[in-house]
């Protein structure tokens, strides 16, 4: 019969389909990798979302635009630099403070003259490069993607950018590495023509244009935790991955209320149904 | 089924309204006293659920066009603009993109709803073919709301959907210049594509109308797939079927908010988050899930214009479904060997979803190797051919034939006759488990 069990089947089926069923990339299997935030309970690490920025700020910010990020962002809620004190992200002494540190491309209204000025809050994060040519031209003609989204926009997600990070490794014997390129086993990619191995056993993984950027000590931080290589890339990954969705937190806590709700009145109208159909054979 | 309306105007003004125009009337009959078979079971919840989806989509799309820009340079800006900078606009636009599927989802417990208790069948034809253009506008609809956000998936699923039309000899170069708005997928396209998806959803509710509209001329069918033949048969709509519906929309909303608040993107693909590159073409281009039967199907065909016209094909079959069975008996509940070959169709659209989601040189299964190495075994182009020839065969072949050749089980007199036979039958059930 086409009975609850199968409605029960269905939905199932549904959930399990969504497993990302599509493992496209032919790169290594991930690192294992979790954050704070994962999960419907998880937690928002103000200090290790502080730490990543800083490694952004000071070693991807170098050649990665992160063009939907405006500094403001930091001091919002659930942004890393959130301050209780200042409603108004904009006034934020830090984030004020950060924001000055940059000097902003602009035009002198009086004079149409382009001139520069320090930053403010409402200001972008600015972009390395003048345009995407200047960007090719410092990377070898590879071009740096924009770091927004970048942890949505990766089959595996934050855990494929930590493997990335963490996991250039020695080439191995047999693969010739084209000039300006790194190996890299979780870089998505087919190396069987740079391959002159046993035919089977081409390496996972392919080449990147982007040499290895951190190293163990690195970055200093502020708060002591050493820098180690592991650290600064799951620090900034986790900073990644707030940027990718600085609403994360509002969303996770409003479903809490929104799934609460919707169970009460769900046996409300259950006891109804009972009710209302009560002695009505069916 | 209509009956003659019982319906008593109580206050002066709903007297004078109801001699003018008679739209309480017309409420109070169609959802209020309006009898319904008092055997629906929950299958015959999802009606109500995607009236409730077709809103919803409605309201979220009317808030998403007030800050989206359908602009190739400012399209996948303006989407993260919603998610960030917009009050709740993440909430809005994940409702809107998940809805889309959960809409999708119930389209399709509806429909498998339909077939099994042969609802399609005289008298609803209409109102089956009703439901078939509504299923039709809802994928174009999805289609081009996918292409809105304008990122990787968007823009080369945009560009392999519109080729198959192109596939078509004489008017196939017309139809894409014409969708394209140029040569090739671009501003226009884009353009287009943001009014028609803004339109066609109003088409749909137009249809729903319809839908509905049938549906009251001819009565609900029902899980015995009898005709009521009395009073006794039927309960009135308000409350019975109100409460029912309200408690199952309430379990679908609880399904919904798991994947909007909790898994958001599970249902999406990661390269719509990269902003369309017409020069870098994804690794693995795959459609929605809710299209991966009809991709599988289209791939099975190593000919472009027969994948194209095999996939449409597969859609157009429903709409001669109700000339197709020719079983005398409505629901397959009275029709066990039907079943069988029912839920091996589900099974199929299952399959052919899986298909369609893994590349078609991917091996399901290897058992050996030929001498160069090849892998012998059955590859996913050979299981979406072996699905796609049993999905037809069951419209074309089995529906016929067996409808002839089958002896079904005895029917019941009446829809309480059918209750009764049925409580006992679970009894039964549960006493020899
Ligand atoms: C010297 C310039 C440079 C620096 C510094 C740099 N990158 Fe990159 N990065 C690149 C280039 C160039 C690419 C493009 C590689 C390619 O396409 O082969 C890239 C690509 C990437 C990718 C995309 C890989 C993929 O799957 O396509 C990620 C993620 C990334 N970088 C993260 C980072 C992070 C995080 C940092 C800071 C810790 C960083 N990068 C620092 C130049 C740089
Ligand atoms: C039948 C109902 C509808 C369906 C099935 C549907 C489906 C979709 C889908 C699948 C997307 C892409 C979501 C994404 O990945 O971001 C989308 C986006 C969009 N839709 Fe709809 N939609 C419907 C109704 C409407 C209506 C009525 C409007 C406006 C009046 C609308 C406006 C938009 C806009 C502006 C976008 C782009 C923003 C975005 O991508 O989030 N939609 N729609």
């Amino acid at each position: 019969m086409l009975g609850k069990g199968f409605a029960v089947s269905a939905v199932v089926a549904l959930l399990v389909s969504t497993a990302p069923a599509f493992a496209a990339s032919s790169g290594g299997e991930l690192k294992p990798f979790s954050l704070s935030t994962d999960g419907p309970f998880g937690r928002f690490d103000a200090a290790q979302v502080q730490r990543g920025y800083k490694v952004y700020r000071e070693v991807c910010s170098a050649c990665h635009s992160m063009n939907l990020l405006s500094f403001r962002n930091l001091g919002q809620p659930d942004g890393p630099f959130f301050d209780a004190k200042y409603k108004n992200p904009n006034d934020n002494a830090f984030v004020k403070a950060i924001a000055k540190d940059y000097n902003i491309n602009d035009i002198d209204t009086e004079t149409g003259d382009v001139v520069q000025r320090p930053g403010t809050p409402a200001d972008r994060f600015p972009n390395p490069y003048p345009n995407e040519y200047a960007a090719r031209a410092g990377n070898g003609g590879a071009l740096p993607p924009d770091l927004s989204v970048i942890t949505k926009a990766r089959e595996g997600g934050p855990a494929y950018i930590y493997s990335l990070l963490t996991g250039y490794h020695d080439v191995p014997r047999g693969l010739e590495v084209p000039a300006g390129k790194y190996y890299n086993p979780y870089m998505p990619g087919d190396l069987s023509s740079f391959w002159s191995g046993d035919k089977d056993k081409v390496p996972a993984g392919g080449f990147i244009a982007m040499a290895p950027p951190l190293v163990a000590d690195k970055v200093s931080f502020d708060d002591g935790t050493k820098s180690t290589l592991e650290q600064q890339a799951s620090d900034v990954v986790a900073f990644l991955d707030w940027a990718a969705e600085p609403k994360a937190g509002e969303r996770k806590r409003t479903g809490f209320a929104v799934l609460i709700y919707l169970a009460l009145f769900a046996g409300l109208l259950y006891a109804s149904y009972r009710r209302v159909w009560k002695g009505v054979k069916h | 089924m209509s009956g003659h309306s019982t319906y008593e105007p109580k206050t002066g003004f709903t007297r004078w309204l109801d001699s003018r125009l008679p739209i309480i009337r017309l409420g109070y009959d169609s959802f209020v006293d309006y009898p319904t078979p008092k055997n629906l079971n929950y299958w015959y919840t999802f009606g109500g659920i995607l009236s409730l989806c077709l809103m919803t989509q409605i309201i979220t799309g009317i808030i998403l066009a007030m800050h989206y820009v359908p602009h190739v340079d400012h399209a996948f800006n303006s989407v993260e603009h919603i998610m960030r900078d917009v009050n709740h606009g993440w909430l809005i636009r994940y409702v809107h993109a998940n809805g889309a599927s959960m809409f999708l989802f119930a389209v399709y417990m509806h429909m498998f709803r339909g077939l099994y208790y042969g609802s399609y069948k005289a008298p609803r034809e209409v109102l089956w073919i009703l439901g078939c253009v509504i299923y039709l506008l809802m994928m174009a609809t999805a289609f081009m709301g996918y292409v809105l956000p304008w990122g990787q998936m968007s823009f080369h699923g945009a560009v392999v959907i519109t080729n198959l039309l192109g596939a078509f000899p004489v008017v196939g170069e017309s139809i894409t210049t014409w969708l394209w708005g140029g040569f090739a997928v671009d501003n226009p396209t884009l353009n287009r594509f943001f009014s028609l998806h803004f339109l066609m959803p109003f088409m749909i509710a137009g249809v729903v109308i319809l839908h509905v509209w049938a549906l009251h001329v001819t009565g609900q069918n029902n899980p015995s797939g009898i005709d009521p033949k009395s009073k006794e048969d039927t309960v009135p709509f308000t409350p019975y079927a109100t409460v029912k519906d309200g408690f199952a929309m309430v379990l679908f909303l609880i399904l919904f908010s798991v994947f909007v608040f909790f898994q958001p993107n599970a249902l999406g693909h990661a390269d719509n988050y990269i902003p369309a590159n017409p020069l870098v073409t994804p690794a693995h281009i795959v459609p929605e899930w809710y299209f991966l039967p009809f991709y599988a199907i289209l791939r099975a065909v190593p000919d472009k214009l027969g994948g194209a016209l095999l996939m449409f094909g597969a859609i157009g079959v429903l709409f001669v479904l109700p000339w197709l069975d020719t079983s005398k008996v409505k629901s397959l509940r009275y029709r066990p060997t039907a079943r069988v070959f029912f839920f091996l169709f589900v099974l199929t659209c299952l399959i052919l979803g899986w298909c369609g989601g893994e590349l078609p040189d991917k091996m399901v299964f290897q058992v050996g190797a030929t001498a160069a190495g090849d892998p012998i075994g059955l590859n996913f182009v050979w299981l979406s051919r072996i699905a796609s020839a049993y999905y037809f065969a069951y419209f074309l072949i089995v529906m016929p034939v067996l409808g002839l050749v089958e002896t079904p089980d005895a029917v019941p007199d009446s829809i309480t006759a059918s209750i009764l036979d049925h409580s006992a039958e679970k009894k039964g059930l549960a006493h020899a488990g």
